[in-house]
């Protein structure tokens, strides 16, 4: 889909062009519930913007939206610049809108090759065989080329680890033409140590040209590889901050309230250490 | 930061653990077992006119066990599989011997209500949401009421026969119920339709996308659904292929003996569940392999057989049954608790 760009002169780093996605004022109402009301956002190809927000902030129902799940009630959404109304998440993802969620729709049992196919398997020859080889070569090459290290893309998905399994479903995603990636908290159930693998996943994403938008209730998940920040509160946007706008701290406090920050720093210290140079308070224990 | 080095939990485990995690392995162990141990106890066993009697009790379970090991691996029951069998093979005969068809024509017809019952069968699970051992348990009763019913109802009597004097009984069965002789020795034709059965399902099993949406909705429906598996038609497609397998073995069955008994069939469709899980097939759905239900059956057919070989009683069978089955399933789970958690 071509869009005529109004700006004379675009330059390839900057948002002329429009946004993959984005939404203005939208909400969504279950029966007497307000469940999400007056959000704005935006998304641009090579970008994260984060979807920060406690339990109940109105998170699921922002990212279901964008994926087609629910048809929003009010405000607009748009997709490379016309507004849509999705029909189903099928409607999603042949604009390119792929939603990883926090169970992976990934079979245990089945093995990687298996899973990174299923439901979209490469077929060959009259009997429309299952062509394997190209399965197996296909998902090997895929996951080196986002750098995930599986040893073995016939070992079952069961044995993987946490971060191992978000990163085959992102790299899946990837590999199935999405152009704007949703990522529904992928590193919530996550220790530290496998939350930056996924992070790196992310900004792999990202350097690909893709967007994502990356749902936590975690700011020292956020802040390292965001470029733009959505903050939610009890179904209502707190604002959506560029990078440059907001420091890690001002993101911690107004997500997490002061009460709560000294209990956040131990994480702060962690995740900086992982993932981004500078100093890294020692923080001890976990939460 | 770079890239993760090596894994070193992944040492030694590669080869061997490749190997456990086949799902027949446990039944190849123990068929490998009991055919060492009736070898020893009788030389008939071991003989080719002996390997060519117990074939024959495997490969009709085994045509079933394959078909239910599928629907296994996608997560269902069929309780009414072995009861089909009798209600085919009543619908041939009948039709064949009281209404004159020829016995090919009354075949194919008996192909039209196992269909009718396999996609029941699966609408009703895939619909209600129900659980299908439940579903089938109910189908099971009433095929089991109507076989006799209506059998009564024909004939008078609780079976039906005569066969033999129909249309084209000779050709039917030759194809179905004959012989082959292999070096002197006769192999009963089912067998070959057995291996056939076999390797076409684990074709559809190893190389089709059906084969892995088989999995995949046995493993996590939910999972499956979401990325766009139609989970439902491949739930009622199982259920019509334990029904054409049911189709299969009945009117071999009937072409065998010439004559079907009302009750042909009951008591069979748990032998057939056993038969799946010796090979290797998960109670929970997601795994299992058609060649493992094989070697169930085989296992089956070759105990059946041997302990008359050996001179025991007959008796003992069904104990020597259970043995196995609670073996096979410890095995598999160990086996595969292991092979998923080798690298924590």
């Amino acid at each position: 889909m071509t869009v005529p760009s109004p700006s004379p002169s675009p330059s390839p780093a900057d948002s002329s062009a429009p946004p993959l996605l984005e939404t203005r004022e939208v909400g969504k109402v279950f029966g007497s519930v307000i469940a999400l009301r007056g959000v704005s956002m935006v998304l641009h190809a090579g970008e994260v913007t984060c979807v920060l927000g406690d339990n109940g902030a109105g998170k699921s129902t922002l990212i279901k939206i964008l994926a087609g799940v629910h048809a929003h009630d009010g405000g607009e959404y748009l997709v490379d610049g016309s507004p849509v109304r999705l029909g189903g998440p099928r409607e999603a993802l042949d604009r390119g809108i792929a939603t990883v969620y926090q169970d992976l729709a990934m079979i245990p049992l089945m093995s990687v090759w298996r899973n990174f196919f299923l439901g979209s398997e490469p077929v060959t020859g009259p009997l429309r065989r299952f062509d394997v080889a190209r399965a197996k070569r296909v998902a090997r090459e895929e996951l080196r080329d986002m750098g995930i290290d599986i040893r073995d893309v016939d070992q079952p998905v069961g044995t993987l680890s946490g971060g191992e399994r978000q990163s085959v479903a992102i790299a899946r995603a990837v590999h199935f033409g999405a152009r704007a990636l949703i990522l529904d908290e992928p590193t919530s159930a996550l220790g530290v140590k496998q939350a930056g693998v996924v992070l790196r996943y992310i900004a792999r994403a990202r350097d690909r040209g893709l967007g994502v938008v990356f749902i936590t209730h975690n700011p020292h998940h956020a802040y390292p590889v965001g470029d733009r920040f959505l903050v939610l509160n009890r179904g209502t946007s707190l604002g959506q901050f560029a990078k440059a706008d907001i420091t890690r701290e001002e993101l911690t406090s107004l997500m997490a309230g002061g009460a709560e920050l000294d209990h956040l720093a131990h994480e702060l210290g962690r995740a900086a250490a992982d993932t981004t140079p500078g100093p890294a308070s020692a923080g001890p224990g976990t939460t | 930061m770079t890239s993760v080095p090596a894994d070193e939990r992944l040492a030694g485990a590669g080869v061997l653990r490749r190997l456990l995690v086949r799902p027949e392995l446990g039944s190849v162990v123990g068929a490998v077992a009991v055919f060492a141990f009736f070898s020893s106890q009788s030389a008939v066993f071991r003989s080719a006119d002996g390997v060519a009697n117990w074939l024959d009790p495997a490969s009709t379970l085994g045509i079933m066990a394959v078909a239910i090991a599928l629907l296994m691996i996608g997560g269902e029951f069929d309780l009414s599989a072995g009861v089909l069998t009798g209600t085919t093979g009543l619908v041939m005969v009948t039709l064949a011997t009281r209404f004159g068809w020829n016995v090919w024509l009354a075949m194919l017809a008996g192909l039209v209500p196992a269909l009718a019952i396999g996609f029941l069968n699966g609408l009703l699970v895939v619909r209600t949401k129900l659980p299908s051992f439940i579903v089938t348990l109910g189908t099971f009763l009433m095929l089991q009421g109507l076989n006799l019913g209506i059998t009564k109802a024909i004939t008078g009597t609780v079976q039906v026969g005569g066969l033999r004097r129909a249309d084209g009984y000779e050709g039917a069965r030759a194809v179905l119920a004959g012989s082959v002789t292999v070096g002197g020795v006769d192999f009963r034709v089912a067998i070959f339709w057995w291996l056939a059965v076999t390797a076409l399902a684990t074709w559809v099993l190893m190389r089709t996308r059906a084969g892995n949406w088989i999995f995949a909705i046995g493993g996590d429906e939910q999972a499956a659904r979401a990325v766009g598996v139609p989970a439902a038609r491949v739930k009622i497609g199982l259920f019509m292929t334990t029904a054409t397998a049911a189709w299969l073995v009945g009117s071999i069955m009937a072409l065998r003996l010439s004559s079907v008994q009302a009750n042909a069939g009951i008591g069979q469709e748990f032998i057939y569940i056993i038969a799946a899980v010796i090979g290797g097939c998960l109670l929970t759905g997601g795994y299992g392999s058609a060649v493992g239900a094989s070697i169930g059956a085989l296992i089956f057919g070759m105990a059946d057989k041997g302990i008359v070989f050996a001179g025991w009683d007959a008796d003992w069978f069904k104990f020597f049954l259970g043995g196995m089955l609670l073996l096979a399933t410890l095995a598999n789970s160990l086996v595969r608790r292991y092979a998923e958690e080798a690298r924590r």
